[in-house]
C-alpha cells in the first residue's frame, strides 16, 4: 500500500461511478481493546460485498482523509483513510492505519466481488 | 503429560495455537502422537500490517495461510485442517452446524485428548464460539466415550471464576520449537517476538513463566 495520493484516488472514485460495485467496508479497534483496557468501549462495523452504484465518490481532507460515496437513497463513507492500493484486479484498496500501523478502518471498491 | 492416543486441536485463528500451546503441542509429536490441527480461519481481520503496511485486507490472508503451514510445518503436525470460516463471524454461525462440523472430525480422529479455547474465558468472540462449538460436539458423544478437553483461558477474571489451572505443562525442553513456532505467524507476532526474546534472554521472571508454562483448565461436565 501507498500513503494516498489523492488525485490519483479520486480518479478511480471516478472510474467506478454509476456501475455496479461492490464495496467492503469495516472499522475496528480489534478484539483485545477492552481486555487490556477496562475503560475502553470497544466497536466496530464490517460488510463485505455490499452490491451498490454510486453516482458521486469524493475523496476529502488534509489527510488522514474521509471517502464518501453518494448511492443510491443513500450514504457510504469512511474516515481515517492513509494509504491506497490499485490491486492486481484493478481494484481500490483504500485503509486507514493507526499510529502503531495497526489497520482501523478499510474502504474497498470492486466490479467483481470479493473472495 | 499424559502419552495421548491423537490429540485434536481446535482454534479459530493462526497464531492461536503459538502462544499457549505450541510446546504441548511439539511435546505430544515428540512423544509420536499425531496432533489435527483444525483451525476455523485465516485471521482475515488482522489489524497488524506493518507500519509501512506490508499488505493489504485482501492479501492478509494469503500470507497468514502460508504462515499457519509453516508454524505447523515446524512443530511437526502432519495433519492440518482449515476449515474456511472468516475471523470475527464464528459467533454468527449457525452453533449445531458447526458442532457438528467438529463432531465429524472427532469421530474421524479419534483424539484421547482435544485443546480448545474455554468457552467465556477467552476474550475473543471468536475463541468463546470455537470452545462452545467444541464442547457442543463432544457433549453429543457418550460420557464415557468423550475424550479429555482441555481448556485455554486468560480472560482476565478466568482465575477467579474458574479457580487455578489445573495442568500446566512445563514446556522448557522443546521452547525453541514453540519460539520458532511463534515466529513463524511473523505478520502478527514479530513485534511482539522481538520483546519477548529480549526479555528471555535477560531472564524475565514474568516472560519465562509465561512462556514455559503452558496452563490448561480440564473442563468439568
Amino acid at each position: 500500500m501507498e500513503v494516498v495520493e489523492i488525485q490519483k484516488v479520486q480518479e478511480v472514485i471516478n472510474s467506478f461511478a454509476n456501475k455496479d460495485v461492490y464495496i467492503h467496508l469495516e472499522t475496528t479497534n480489534g478484539a483485545y481493546a477492552s481486555h487490556f483496557n477496562q475503560s475502553f468501549f470497544s466497536a466496530g462495523a464490517y460488510i463485505r460485498n455490499a452490491l451498490v452504484r454510486y453516482e458521486l465518490g469524493k475523496i476529502t481532507g488534509n489527510g488522514p482523509y474521509r471517502v464518501g460515496l453518494k448511492i443510491n437513497l443513500g450514504w457510504i463513507y469512511a474516515e481515517g483513510i492513509t494509504h491506497y492500493e490499485i490491486d492486481e484486479q484493478g481494484r481500490l484498496l483504500l485503509a486507514g492505519h493507526d499510529y502503531d500501523g495497526k489497520l482501523a478502518v478499510a474502504l474497498e471498491i470492486s466490479a467483481t466481488p470479493f473472495e | 503429560m499424559n502419552k495421548e492416543r491423537h490429540v485434536l486441536v481446535v482454534f479459530p485463528h493462526p497464531d492461536d495455537e503459538a502462544f499457549g500451546v505450541s510446546g504441548t503441542i511439539a511435546t505430544h509429536v515428540k512423544n509420536g502422537t499425531p496432533v489435527t490441527y483444525a483451525c476455523l480461519t485465516l485471521g482475515e481481520m488482522g489489524r497488524n500490517m506493518g507500519n509501512p503496511p506490508f499488505t493489504n485486507r485482501e492479501n492478509l490472508p494469503k500470507i497468514r495461510r502460508e504462515e499457519l503451514k509453516e508454524a505447523a510445518r515446524v512443530l511437526g503436525i502432519q495433519d492440518l485442517r482449515m476449515l474456511g470460516y472468516r475471523d470475527k463471524t464464528v459467533e454468527f454461525e449457525d452453533e449445531e452446524k458447526l458442532a457438528n462440523r467438529i463432531l465429524e472430525i472427532i469421530n474421524e480422529v479419534n483424539p484421547s485428548l482435544i485443546i480448545t479455547f474455554y468457552p467465556g474465558y477467552a476474550v475473543h468472540p471468536d475463541h468463546d464460539a470455537t470452545g462452545a462449538a467444541v464442547i457442543r460436539a463432544v457433549g453429543k458423544m457418550a460420557p464415557d466415550a468423550r475424550p479429555t478437553l482441555h481448556c485455554v483461558a486468560f480472560s482476565n477474571n478466568c482465575v477467579e471464576e474458574l479457580g487455578e489451572a489445573d495442568i500446566i505443562n512445563n514446556i522448557g525442553n522443546v521452547v525453541e520449537t514453540k519460539l520458532a513456532a511463534i515466529r513463524a505467524h511473523r505478520s502478527q507476532t514479530e513485534l511482539m517476538f522481538k520483546d519477548m526474546s529480549e526479555k528471555i534472554k535477560n531472564q524475565d521472571p514474568q516472560v519465562m513463566a509465561r512462556v514455559y508454562n503452558e496452563r490448561f483448565w480440564t473442563y468439568k461436565w
